[in-house]
């Protein structure tokens, strides 16, 4: 089972996870799934039937636009990092937040350590399996150390140019 | 030169100390040389045939005295005495030890200076025109919005992952001192109709093993939607550039693969949904135009006595002034390149002795500025008339007063075999036998503009394909061959050379030079450049010549 840590009222903590990651060759497991976008158009609709709750995993190829219908219904969104050098997560992460409004659960999976932390949170992930090792404590310290950042993105921090503006 | 406020002082420090844990963590056996590449990639740390070697960002060339002599304090205390300026306005330093980065790095907070993003698959070092706030041929100061740029850049939560390096330029000049069109984005500041200050926007330039000369994707982008048009290429980009293959993943593939106006067409709908919400605030703009330091520049009258008088009497110094200075806006002003291409030394290498002197010019005579070139050479942008005989016979004194600048020995060479694991051939003795060949200056005069450009491998470090004479290293059979491109250019009238004929064996390549430059002396009619007329003659006789020496 990887860690799963989330962040909670402005607070790294160590989470349950109540879902099961399931690919789409295997078989579905009881309970809370997160499962691949093309198996959850063809068997979401049953799965929130029967009562489950559903996350999605969105591979860096697929158009996050494609899930916008389906958002309300989502419990989660796992974004996938397979490699840590590819950057298309932290560009689905933010058109979730601002462009398609989704206030749930952004997981980060794959390839996930705690240099990212900061640009994570900033583009609106507010879950991670890290893959280093992390614990919430260190990934709590990875993602406070800078103490100013100079760009609007996702998250509520006010960037350089505003923060001068209120001083 | 841009004043940094407490916020960048932080931002700079906190990303310094980030840096001191993960080298803490690789030095303690935590993190595997493989683990910890990408993290000390991703500030100027590389490791190449001896060393490490540290890239430090020069944000678009500009340094102060202070910063200077802390370059050359870095130099003297953990390298050997030197260091080396980059084509993206950098400094190199190429002997570092791994444990010793951390406090360079605090050094370099401590004048405002850092290795961030000068490297890795993210938003480089912006680079812009060196001759920026001093010459005459500006509509606007490019260095505010390189300033806005690399704040905006640093950093950036969404594109730090991108799928390979990407490189943005900057000019407000009509005389392009950037190479802006064979950069990932280069942006050339405009005037509309109405008189509003805008840009062109040129994307999908680069060299390496693919050179293309960027189409232009918006003639005219209001400059207050400058960075939400960035915005919108870089997501474009982030999202739909290739990432398969580390040789197609740069933007210029994508550009090309799509067609610039289906890029542009893509961008334009991203840059709708954005809106103006992306763009910096016109007071942001306005701060950071007001925190570069102001000169004060005296009312003079336009000529010199004193520098009139001066050359007269000493032809050397004539010839310097001749070739190394260019118009100030100011009467009674100058600006002062000087050459890191003195005849047998390694291009743009300088000593820690250099630096200092350059800074020590600097402040007591030059506002202290100083900037950095493309073409590896550094520039004093506001010194007086009066001063430039002070001034030349104190370069001279230091070994860095040659005459060369923008002639046949102001050659660009990246480092080459001597230095780098990917290099095919050596690059920097070719540039010295060359510079030897040309060492008389009359002649160098008499054959004027001649922009030579030298690579040892085809990842184009050293520019060749935009070299009115390129040379690229290239390995046969374990021996170092050399392939000579013509007629490329990185400026304004922008070009990707042709290639001349077969690769020519490394003891050939001066004296294929030679040939090429007589016979452009032979052909050239009234002052063309040797680029205007081989653009003239093809390359015909040029092949002829330098095959039927080869014979």
């Amino acid at each position: 089972m990887p860690t799963l840590i989330k962040l909670d009222a402005g607070r790294f903590v160590l989470a349950n996870d109540p879902f099961t990651a399931v690919t789409d060759d295997e078989g579905l497991p009881l309970g809370d799934v997160i499962i691949s976008f093309t198996r959850f158009q063809a068997e979401g609709e049953r799965l929130l039937a029967e009562g489950r709750a559903v996350g999605v995993r969105l591979e860096p190829d697929e158009e996050v636009e494609a899930l916008a219908y389906d958002l309300p219904r989502i419990a989660v969104v796992a974004v996938a990092f397979p490699k840590f050098r590819d950057g298309r997560g932290f560009t689905s992460a933010r058109l979730l937040r601002e462009r398609l409004d989704y206030a749930g659960e952004i997981r980060a999976v794959g390839d996930v350590f705690r240099e990212q932390a900061g640009f994570m949170v900033r583009c609106g992930f507010n879950a991670f399996e890290p893959s280093d090792g992390s614990t919430p404590d260190i990934w709590a310290h990875a993602v406070s150390r800078h103490r100013h950042v100079y760009q609007r993105a996702a998250d509520a921090r006010a960037p350089a140019f505003l923060e001068r503006e209120g001083g | 030169m841009y004043q940094y406020d407490t916020l960048d002082k932080e931002i700079v420090a906190d990303r310094s100390r980030e840096f001191r844990e993960q080298v803490g963590r690789r030095l303690a056996g935590e993190l595997s040389e493989d683990q910890f590449k990408p993290l000390r990639l991703m500030n100027g740390l590389y490791l190449q045939l001896h060393a490490y070697m540290l890239r430090i960002a020069v944000p678009y060339g500009s340094l102060n005295s202070r910063q200077m002599r802390k370059l050359a304090y870095i130099g003297r205390t953990y390298d050997r005495g030197y260091g080396h300026f980059t084509t993206r306005q950098n400094l190199q330093f190429h002997w570092i030890k791994l444990r010793d980065t951390p406090d360079i790095l605090d050094h370099l907070a401590e004048v405002d200076m850092h290795a961030i993003q000068t490297s890795g698959n993210c938003i480089r070092n912006v680079t812009s025109d060196p001759y920026a706030g001093a010459t005459v041929e500006e509509l606007d100061d490019p260095r505010v919005w390189s300033e806005a740029i690399r704040q905006w850049s640093s950093l950036h939560p969404e594109f730090s992952f991108l799928p390979r390096k990407f490189k943005i330029a900057i000019t407000a000049a009509p005389k392009d001192r950037t190479a802006a069109k064979v950069h990932d984005i280069g942006l050339m500041i405009r005037r509309g109709r109405d008189g509003q200050l805008g840009f062109e926007v040129i994307v999908g330039g680069g060299l390496g093993r693919t050179p293309y000369v960027g189409p232009t994707i918006t003639e005219f982008l209001p400059a207050n939607r400058l960075f939400s048009y960035l915005e919108a290429i870089l997501r474009v980009y982030n999202r739909h550039g290739r990432r398969d293959n580390l040789y197609k993943a740069r933007i210029k593939i994508l550009v090309a693969a799509l067609g610039a106006e289906e890029f542009a067409r893509q961008v334009a709908e991203e840059w709708a949904k954005i809106g103006p919400e992306g763009d910096l605030p016109d007071t942001e703009l306005a701060r950071i135009r007001g925190a570069f330091a102001k000169t004060a520049f005296e009312a003079l009258p336009a000529v010199s006595e004193t520098f009139e008088a001066a050359k007269a009497a000493d032809p050397a110094l004539a010839r310097f002034s001749r070739n190394n200075l260019r118009e100030h806006k100011k009467p009674g002003y100058t600006i002062v390149e000087i050459s890191l291409k003195t005849v047998g030394e390694t291009p743009g290498d300088a000593t820690s002795d250099q630096m200092d002197a350059v800074a020590d010019l600097a402040e007591r005579y030059g506002q202290d500025d100083i900037r950095v070139t493309h073409e590896q050479n550094l520039v004093l942008p506001h010194i007086r008339l009066d001063d430039v005989p002070e001034v030349f016979a104190r370069l001279q004194a230091v070994g860095l007063a040659s005459a060369n600048v923008n002639l046949i020995s102001d050659i660009i060479a990246c480092p080459g075999l001597d230095y780098c694991a990917l290099a095919n051939a050596r690059a920097i003795p070719v540039a010295q036998q060359i510079a030897q060949t040309f060492a008389d200056q009359e002649k160098a005069e008499a054959i004027g503009e001649l922009k030579i450009k030298i690579s040892g491998c085809i990842n184009a470090c050293g520019h060749h394909h935009v070299g009115h004479i390129g040379i690229l290293g290239v390995d046969k059979k374990g021996e170092e061959f050399y392939q000579l491109t013509l007629g490329g250019s990185g400026a304004e009238d922008a070009s990707v050379g042709k290639m001349l004929g077969p690769a020519l064996p490394y003891d050939k390549v001066a004296a294929a030079i030679d040939t090429l430059v007589e016979v452009y002396l032979r052909e050239r009619q009234d002052g063309e450049r040797f680029l205007d007329t081989y653009r003239r003659t093809g390359v015909e006789p040029f092949k002829e010549a330098v095959y039927a020496d080869a014979h």
